[in-house]
């Protein structure tokens, strides 16, 4: 099967070449099968979300469908749980992780790519190092870390460690943004009397904003999805964000309440499949960008 | 620390240039200086919250540090501990399981997506933005959906397969050994994919189609064209991305947490799992330091062979770089 799909690695040029049953058999079956399977877990969370237990319960019938639709699990999740103030939580640390670790990025950023002060090629790598270090082994120390400066269980601990992994990857992607921008337009308005400080802000800037949008769209997405910092950092129930308050607090003994699980997964997905559904180019674009690199 | 050194060092070295200009525009004329300052909010939060940590973890593994007492140097006492203890060594075969496994997977279905994607399609940039979902949503609500999908009693899979007469009793995904490092190896190349296959397309698109048409020319099989065009101009873009690939699964954490916690008996600990709970569900703080510290060679490794080992490949096949 998946030789069939490599033996036609034509490029797009020659595609007409193809008899149409056999670009059925290579292509579009393929393909179909891998949006259905990709998207499966998504539309198995929407309808379990909206079916009433006994249908979730039941192996009867057809389960791919709904006979009697009911949003019974979103009341349970917005009214009798804390969910409300865990998407509050999750916006408001990934807002303001965002817009600290962007600021913090194109400063760094323009500083590496066109000042160029002694030590900027050792900066620019420590800066991809930074990036290579993962969360999994940093969470311990970091605990510690945040336990002595009294930020344990505050939405404060999360926001200033989120930039740990932002900051690497902003600056990255904003450096090879900041590569594009031809030298001879700086170099104008230093003749004509420019600061640096006005050269960021009015010209390198406004013409940066497409990596900046998708370098704020990336951060945003990886702070909204974030697990392992929150998980261990904060505890209680009010103070959690929503991929750790949805893990931790509504799974009741042994007792799976799989209708509010899902309904809670998928409402904590929404916001994010949103932003993203706006900006899909700016996101691929930064996702390449940064790998191309 | 050095950049303070250059920063007043800059400073000095040009005593004579302004004599006139104010100290805000000296300022704002010294590169050095003005680097260093616009460097300035970056590196104090990676300095404080990055690099020290990294420090203090290693630290903390040489000591016996609990939850709410700091430790005293033991040397390398946890590491002998752990290097005998059953456990971690199952959570290390567990890891490089089901690193290896999945990289493997993802690399190969996650190529051939790409392929597919870079053809001409009807509905081309719709099939392009939704194959990115699973890459964007939250691992840890995907992984709730997976949970249910394998759940032992009411699980879909299972559904499916007693209807089709494949099976006719239900399927244990999380409950036996094998049965869930397989099922979460699935969920990890279900959320690998997408970031591999877009990748890859990118650098697909880079290569040039006259290629293709000359090579067809000349009488080239597909198998042949992809064999030695664009594997080979591929190469260093594989190997950037199978790079972040393998350090992502390496260090995964969230999905295992929703879907087993490491469970049953043990099968499926991987190291940041195991580290987890010795250290904050079970307070050895030292002890989970340790084996977060474990990890660094085996990434450092994973690093070396996939990055050295393709970009070798890639000079010597002439590729671009």
């Amino acid at each position: 099967m998946s030789n069939e799909g490599k033996n036609n690695d034509a490029s797009q040029g020659m595609d007409y070449l193809q008899s149409l049953p056999r670009r059925w058999v290579t292509v579009y079956i393929p393909i179909v099968l891998f949006v259905i399977v990709l998207l499966f877990p998504f539309y198995w969370m929407a309808i379990t979300s909206f079916k009433p237990d006994n249908e979730l319960l039941s192996r009867d019938g057809n389960p791919f469908w709904i006979v009697g639709p009911t949003l019974a699990h979103f009341n349970k999740l917005l009214f009798k749980t804390e969910y409300p103030s865990w998407l509050l939580n999750t916006v408001i640390v990934s807002v303001v992780s965002t817009a600290v670790s962007l600021a913090a990025s194109v400063l760094a950023a323009y500083a590496i790519e066109r000042l160029r002060f002694q030590g900027a090629k050792p900066a620019g790598g420590a800066i991809f190092l930074a990036y290579l270090v993962p969360p999994s082994i940093l969470f311990i120390p970091l605990a510690a870390i945040v336990v002595k400066l009294g930020l344990f269980d505050s939405r404060m601990a999360l926001i200033l460690t989120y930039p740990t992994f932002l900051i690497p990857f902003s600056t990255w992607l904003l450096m090879g943004y900041f590569r594009s921008i031809p030298y001879e337009l700086e170099e104008c308005a230093l003749i004509d009397g420019a600061t640096r400080w006005q050269i960021l802000t009015k010209i390198v800037l406004p013409l940066a904003v497409p990596g900046l949008i998708s370098a704020g769209i990336f951060a945003f997405t990886l702070s909204w999805n974030e697990f392992i910092y929150a998980l261990t950092f904060v505890s209680s129930s009010e103070n959690k964000t929503v991929p750790v308050g949805v893990v931790t607090e509504l799974v009741e003994g042994d007792v799976y309440h799989w209708g509010p699980l899902m309904a809670g997964a998928l409402l904590g997905s929404l916001p994010v499949a949103f932003v993203y559904s706006f900006f899909v180019e700016y996101y691929v674009s930064g996702m390449t960008g940064s790998v191309k690199e | 620390m050095p950049g303070m050194q250059e920063l007043a060092r800059a400073g000095a070295s040009r005593p004579a240039m302004a004599r006139r200009a104010g100290l805000l525009e000296r300022f704002q004329n010294n590169r050095n200086a003005l680097g260093w300052a616009f460097m300035l909010p970056a590196t104090v939060l990676l300095l404080l919250f990055l690099t020290y940590p990294l420090g203090l973890g290693t630290w903390l593994g040489f000591t016996d540090a609990k939850i709410g007492r700091a430790g005293e140097f033991i040397g390398l006492e946890n590491f002998a501990f752990l290097v005998g203890d059953s456990v971690t060594q199952l959570a290390l075969f567990n890891t490089l399981f089901y690193t290896v496994v999945a990289s493997v997977a993802k690399f190969g279905l996650g190529l051939w997506l790409a392929l597919l994607l870079n053809k001409r399609l009807p509905f081309q940039s719709f099939f392009r933005a939704v194959v990115l979902l699973p890459w964007i949503v939250p691992t840890a609500l995907s992984a709730i959906a997976f949970w249910w999908i394998f759940d032992a009693q009411f699980s879909i899979i299972s559904w499916v397969l007693v209807k089709l007469g494949l099976t006719t009793k239900y399927i244990d995904f999380l409950g036996d050994p094998w049965n869930a490092r397989f099922s979460t190896i699935v969920a990890n190349v279900w959320r690998g994919i997408p970031f591999v296959a877009i990748s890859l397309l990118a650098g697909l698109q880079t290569i040039s189609p006259s290629y293709y048409e000359a090579s067809a020319i000349d009488g080239a099989t597909p198998w042949q064209q992809f064999r030695h065009i664009t594997l080979p101009l591929l190469t260093p873009i594989i190997a950037v991305v199978m790079t972040f690939s393998v350090l992502f699964t390496f260090t995964d954490f969230q999905l295992i947490y929703v879907l087993t916690r490491g469970g049953p008996l043990n099968s499926t600990h991987l190291m940041a799992t195991l580290a987890f709970q010795r250290a904050i569900s079970g307070g050895a703080l030292a002890e989970g330091a340790a084996i977060a510290t474990l990890m660094v060679p085996f990434l450092l490794g994973a690093i070396m062979f996939s990055y050295f080992g393709l970009q070798r490949r890639a000079w010597q096949q002439g590729g671009d770089k």
